[in-house]
């Protein structure tokens, strides 16, 4: 299999301002950019990049460390602020997201990063089509920014004082919401991984133009699971599927726009 | 011939500043104060060059991501800075509108709201330019970045006003006819005026960027429709 891929190799030695002719006709057919260009390998690389960043992850546990322990600590730090106050639904719904937002920026540049401090984005750039390793990197910050959830939200709802009325709304929030923070903040990420190094902090300011109208819609959406009204939570339902519209959005944006930036 | 085009700009602007102020009637409308209508022409103006200089700075950007030529890159960048500041002058008239109309300087209607997103794309833009060093890197970073962050801008403005009811701005409004004159009339001027700002940053840059291939290699540069930004590593 290794050997098939050379072609990606070659042909990218070979390309900036070279002719074609230097190359087969087998090889110019391959679109893709030299890479195997069926469905299956395109799932295996994808399949290898976010194995890598699991075992690298498990390895270290950084970017998981640093995200929760962010939120851990910035839920603790929300429910002392407002120990002595009744905090109203859309406030709790305001603090949650603020605070689930910020811990995500904390550790989600982390996937592209890492490779470019290393040295080994180079190595990747040859070794799988963009869309893939993308589609890994996508597919690892979803599982880090769900993690989170899972310990940030139960604490949450037990520091602060906040009733659910309704829960399906509430989990669809969560889980939509995370995969629409994941595909935006993961093109960011890769944008800012290019930045000299020590400079990449400046992620969450690059990334919160983009996600503010998803703040807005998620803050709304919970607003509306966090309360009795009826008509609250119609409106709640509506945010939500245009939370699902985000999404679909920017992760289409993202893949087709990755390609340009990465290969560069 | 183009002398004579900028002094009839100068004198074409300064007759609707004045007009705006002396020539205009006070309006007859729902408002705390009825000169404040006044600013209309000031302030629509403003948010119309704004968007035109947004849609060239991305027209740009995406033609430097299809061709990847320096000088569209230069493009879109000159026409960022100047979106970004006739986005601080809309913000700025509609926010001394707002202090008398509604109160408060910023109250997070939908337009504030899609506005402040475009202002903080635009300054996002440049610090994604400054922390990137690598010039051919930060130039797709950045035309990615802007095509990336205004697909949401649509979303701010165009589905949230139709699923809140209860934005400040009007929705539907029929200015009178002396009034939409002056609007129209600063909305062309001014838009004059950002192509010519344009185009002198524009040729700025080219000089400079001659300036300095010149003193490196001691050979004309080629002109930059033609040159790709130097291939990175």
């Amino acid at each position: 299999m290794p050997r098939r891929w050379t072609g990606g190799l070659i042909k990218k030695l070979n390309s900036p301002g070279s002719s074609d002719d230097a190359l087969g006709d087998a090889q110019r057919q391959d679109t893709n950019d030299g890479f195997p260009d069926t469905v299956s390998s395109w799932c295996s690389c994808a399949v290898a990049v976010f194995a890598n960043d699991i075992r690298s992850e498990l390895r270290t546990r950084y970017a998981f460390g640093t995200v929760a322990l962010f939120a851990i600590t910035t839920i603790v730090m929300v429910s002392v602020a407002l120990s002595t106050a009744a905090p109203k639904p859309d406030v709790s719904a305001a603090m949650l997201w603020v605070v689930l937002l910020f811990a995500a920026l904390s550790g989600l540049a982390r996937v592209f990063v890492r490779e470019e401090e290393m040295g080994t984005a180079n190595g990747l750039r040859l070794g799988a089509p963009p869309s893939a390793v993308f589609a890994g990197k996508l597919l690892f910050n979803l599982i880090l920014v769900l993690a989170v959830e899972i310990i940030s939200v139960p604490l949450f709802l037990g520091f602060l004082p906040v009733k659910i009325w309704n829960i399906s709304l509430f989990t669809g929030v969560l889980i939509v919401g995370a995969a629409a923070l994941a595909s935006s903040s993961t093109f960011v990420a890769a944008l800012i991984a290019q930045a000299s190094s020590g400079k990449a902090a400046l992620f969450t300011v690059v990334a919160f133009p983009v996600l503010m109208p998803l703040l807005f819609l998620c803050v709304q959406a919970t607003n509306g699971a966090l309360s009795q009204v009826a008509s609250y939570q119609a409106r709640g339902v509506s945010n939500l599927g245009m939370i699902g519209i985000y999404a679909v959005v920017m992760t289409t944006a993202s893949f087709l726009l990755f390609e340009y930036v990465w290969n560069d | 011939m183009i002398k004579f085009a900028k002094i009839a700009l100068l004198v074409l602007l300064c007759a609707t500043t004045a007009a705006g102020f002396l020539w205009l009637p006070p309006a007859a409308g729902p408002f705390r104060n009825q000169d404040l209508a006044r600013i209309v022409v000031f302030h629509v103006p403003c948010a119309i060059v704004a968007s035109v200089a947004s849609a060239v700075a991305s027209f740009f950007a995406i033609k430097y991501l299809w061709l990847r030529r320096s000088g569209d890159d230069v493009r879109s960048k000159v026409s960022f800075s100047l979106a970004l500041l006739f986005w601080i002058l809309t913000t700025a008239t509609g926010a001394m509108f707002a202090k008398v109309q509604w109160g408060q300087f910023w109250s997070w209607d939908i337009k504030q709201t899609s506005i402040l997103a475009m202002l903080m794309i635009d300054v996002a833009y440049f610090a994604l330019r400054a922390v990137i060093d690598n010039p051919s890197k930060q130039a797709a970073a950045a035309a990615a970045y802007s095509i990336f962050a205004m697909i949401t801008v649509p979303l701010l403005t165009y589905i949230f006003p139709n699923s809140t009811p209860n934005t400040l701005h009007p929705k539907q409004t029929k200015l009178d006819e002396q009034y939409s004159l002056i609007l129209w009339t600063g909305a062309f001027g001014l838009t004059c005026v950002y192509f010519w700002m344009y185009q002198v940053h524009v040729a700025v840059e080219e000089l400079s960027r001659r300036a300095a291939a010149l003193r490196q290699t001691g050979k004309e540069p080629p002109p930059w429709f033609v040159t790709e930004v130097s291939p990175s590593s």
